[in-house]
């Protein structure tokens, strides 16, 4: 195999990365839980717990893209 | 910034040379108790000493116990804590080989000072987006980083120098994308990292004179998941260590579950003139070595250029990414 696969398999995963962490960021920057409890540092672990929902549904696109990808660019190499 | 230049050269020196003087001594005694494994890729498969663990920790203490005589901070206790706990672990595994799920659990383990020392912040920094913060996340990120950044250096510790000289390139380029965002406390505390590596890598390239057996590959490994923490460069961290990170990320893939590296069919063979080439063997996992080698049979010391090259690569792109850090769309 040709090692540029592998050079564009890491360019791609930081292009993937960039993009994820700005999905991430513009995602969660728009949740703010208020108003449904009294305690002032409850709403803000409710809203970290929403966050890090999200955050970990992102991560599992990610790999899931990334999974994709890998079997696209590395299909042939792999059957070898 | 001026008074921090005698620090950062003192800390350099003491890391590098500290190695670079002790391993020679380390060799003998380990040779000496036939703490030896056999090198299956060396001609006449000749008997290497193991662990080098040792002498890369008296390295990382000894330059941050200097450090830390001119700046008494909780990020430099935190490192030391850290890396002697992941240190521990992985002289346990170097003498007894344990099962596949020990080391991400009591590596896991290891990176509970970090949250009780408080030595870190939830604030999660992406280049041109900013950062969010995310307390609950966080918590069980650093539970996750450690045990990834020291596993993913061992699995990356298959061939002569590979890991030593991948942690120096990886290293390097994390304390330059610390400077680069002018963090410069962690910065320095970050440098015994990349002379560490540098020094025992001198030992450790083909042919090598001694392993850095899991001890030494997940001290390392520690260390620089750590730092990543403390200096808020999770992303950068991940982005100079993404040949590694493809490495786990393949053999995960093909392998579908956690297991200890030792219990797997090896993906490589040697050839009669003692090239490695990928196996024929479809129950054998995908690694990054077995995609380099797809295009044929290749020498121990071309496949370790080629990974280096890698490195550099990933490097370059997490140096972009810190000065990318600083610009907000």
């Amino acid at each position: 195999m040709k090692n540029y696969t592998i050079f564009s398999f890491i360019f791609i995963m930081w292009i993937l990365i960039i993009i994820g962490g700005g999905l991430l960021v513009v995602f969660t920057s728009m949740i703010s839980i208020e108003g449904y409890v009294t305690v002032g540092p409850l709403e803000l672990y409710y809203t970290s717990i929403a966050k890090a929902v999200i955050a970990i549904i992102l991560i599992i696109i990610w790999i899931y893209v990334l999974t994709k990808i890998k079997n696209w660019m590395f299909h042939k190499k792999i059957k070898n | 910034m001026f008074d921090q230049i005698v620090p950062a050269i003192l800390v350099s020196i003491v890391a590098f040379f500290s190695v670079y003087v002790i391993t020679p001594f380390l060799i003998r005694a380990l040779e000496k108790r036939n703490l030896t494994v056999k090198d299956y890729h060396r001609k006449g498969g000749a008997m290497i000493p193991r662990p080098g663990g040792p002498s890369i920790l008296i390295g990382i203490i000894a330059s941050e116990i200097t450090l830390y005589a001119f700046f008494p901070t909780t990020a430099i206790i935190t490192i030391l804590i850290t890396t002697s706990l992941a240190f521990v672990v992985g002289i346990i595994d170097d003498r007894k080989a344990l099962g596949g799920w020990f080391k991400p659990l009591a590596l896991a383990a290891s990176a509970i000072p970090i949250i009780f020392l408080g030595a870190y912040d939830s604030n999660l920094a992406f280049p041109l987006f900013g950062s969010f913060k995310i307390p609950a996340l966080y918590l069980a990120l650093i539970i996750f980083i450690i045990p990834i950044t020291g596993n993913t250096i061992n699995s990356i510790d298959v061939l002569n120098g590979v890991a030593s000289g991948f942690m120096t390139i990886a290293s390097f380029a994390l304390t330059i994308s610390l400077f680069i965002m002018q963090n410069y406390e962690i910065a320095i505390a970050s440098l015994p990292l990349g002379f560490v590596s540098l020094a025992f890598y001198k030992y450790h390239k083909f042919p090598s004179s001694i392993f850095p057996g899991d001890s030494g590959a997940l001290t390392l490994g520690a260390m620089y998941g750590v730092i990543a923490i403390l200096g808020h460069v999770e992303i950068v961290a991940a982005i100079a260590l993404l040949p590694a990170v493809i490495n786990s990320f393949l053999f995960l893939s093909s392998v579908k579950h956690v297991v200890e590296h030792r219990q797997i069919k090896n993906p490589t063979a040697v050839t009669s003139d003692f090239k490695l080439m990928a196996t024929s063997d479809k129950d054998a996992p995908i690694t990054l070595l077995r995609l380099i080698l797809a295009a044929g049979p290749l020498t121990e010391k071309q496949i370790v250029l080629v990974i280096f090259k890698l490195a550099l690569f990933s490097a370059s792109l997490a140096i972009i990414t810190a000065f990318m850090m600083g610009i907000k769309i």
